[in-house]
């Protein structure tokens, strides 16, 4: 199917506002949350990117199982190096 | 032989089967790309939480102002490339055109301006070596940020030029009307493509750049 330039111009909308929302973020002092908060603003404008501007929404599902396959294995990535960085003592 | 059966590759069974073959080929290669970027941001991870401290200071060097505006570009770049893929689908050749042109002038900026960012670590003497200097209190570690800065943000430019470079091939390619409504995977692969390094750039600016904002000497 065609996706309408109505979604692409709304998901671009969304993608500015978010990233004018990471930069007013960062100037506002909140130690330790200041990274958690940019990470899961990043994480919500890759969401938009894949499903809208690369069409997985729109796709056939085996398409979706492969496009989560590789963010799944780089949570594996993630998890396993922390598994042993972060119980040094 | 209608059109189609020209367009369809003998061991594909119709224009669907085609499509999807292609794009689950291009999703493979780019979980690939996905686990590349893993690494680097993996070590990324593990130096951070090892030396905050130094992270953050060796961050106060670089430019808020120029990476936001290239964060803008590549926005932009993304848009006119999902625009392209459209005008192509609906078998526009001088709309798919005109978007990939101003997707590739957009990419062109970012590039410009990713160049005088390294110009000015080269000239601050940032660059991880021997000739490497810091006044901060953790010199070592501050390098450490730059090695991950270069790397991540060079390999990243260099997915932005061999993204440019076929770019161009697949302008040539529109041009002489390899494309149609019913086929033009290459397009939309390369808006894949072309997304993809979206994406690692959305990653990379907060976690370059937006290090520890407040603290900075003003």
């Amino acid at each position: 199917m065609i996706v309408p330039k109505k979604i692409y111009y709304r998901v671009a909308l969304a993608l500015l506002v978010l990233f004018i929302l990471t930069i007013a973020v960062a100037f506002v002092h909140l130690g330790p949350f200041n990274v958690y908060i940019a990470v899961t603003i990043a994480v919500i404008k890759a969401t938009l990117v894949v499903l809208y501007f690369m069409h997985v929404r729109y796709h056939t599902r085996l398409t979706w199982i492969f496009a989560s396959a590789g963010f799944l294995w780089l949570i594996i990535l993630f998890v396993l190096t922390l598994a042993d960085y972060a119980t040094r003592s | 032989m209608s059109k189609h059966d020209s367009e369809l590759a003998h061991q594909f069974e119709d224009m669907a089967q085609q499509k999807e073959a292609a794009t689950l080929g291009m999703w493979a290669f780019l979980i690939t790309e996905v686990l590349f970027f893993g690494g680097l941001f993996t070590a990324y991870i593990v130096f951070r939480t090892e030396f905050p401290a130094a992270f953050a200071s060796a961050s106060h060097h670089l430019d808020v102002v120029m990476g936001g505006i290239n964060t803008g570009v590549l926005l932009g770049s993304s848009l006119t490339m999902a625009l392209a893929v459209h005008a192509a689908q609906e078998g526009n050749r001088k709309s798919t055109l005109a978007f990939m042109t101003f997707t590739l002038v957009l990419g062109l900026t970012f590039l410009i301006i990713k160049g005088f960012e390294y110009q000015h670590k080269f000239a601050d003497n940032l660059f991880p070596g021997a000739n490497f200097v810091s006044h901060g209190a953790e010199p070592g570690h501050e390098q450490l940020f730059f090695v991950l800065y270069f790397m991540m943000t060079g390999v990243h430019a260099a997915h932005m030029i061999v993204g440019i470079l076929l770019l161009l091939i697949i302008m040539g390619m529109t041009a002489k009307g390899k494309f149609t409504a019913t086929y033009h995977s290459p397009v939309e692969n390369f808006g894949l493509y072309w997304h993809f390094v979206d994406i690692v750039w959305i990653f990379l600016y907060p976690l370059l750049y937006l290090i520890d904002v407040t603290g900075r000497a003003q």
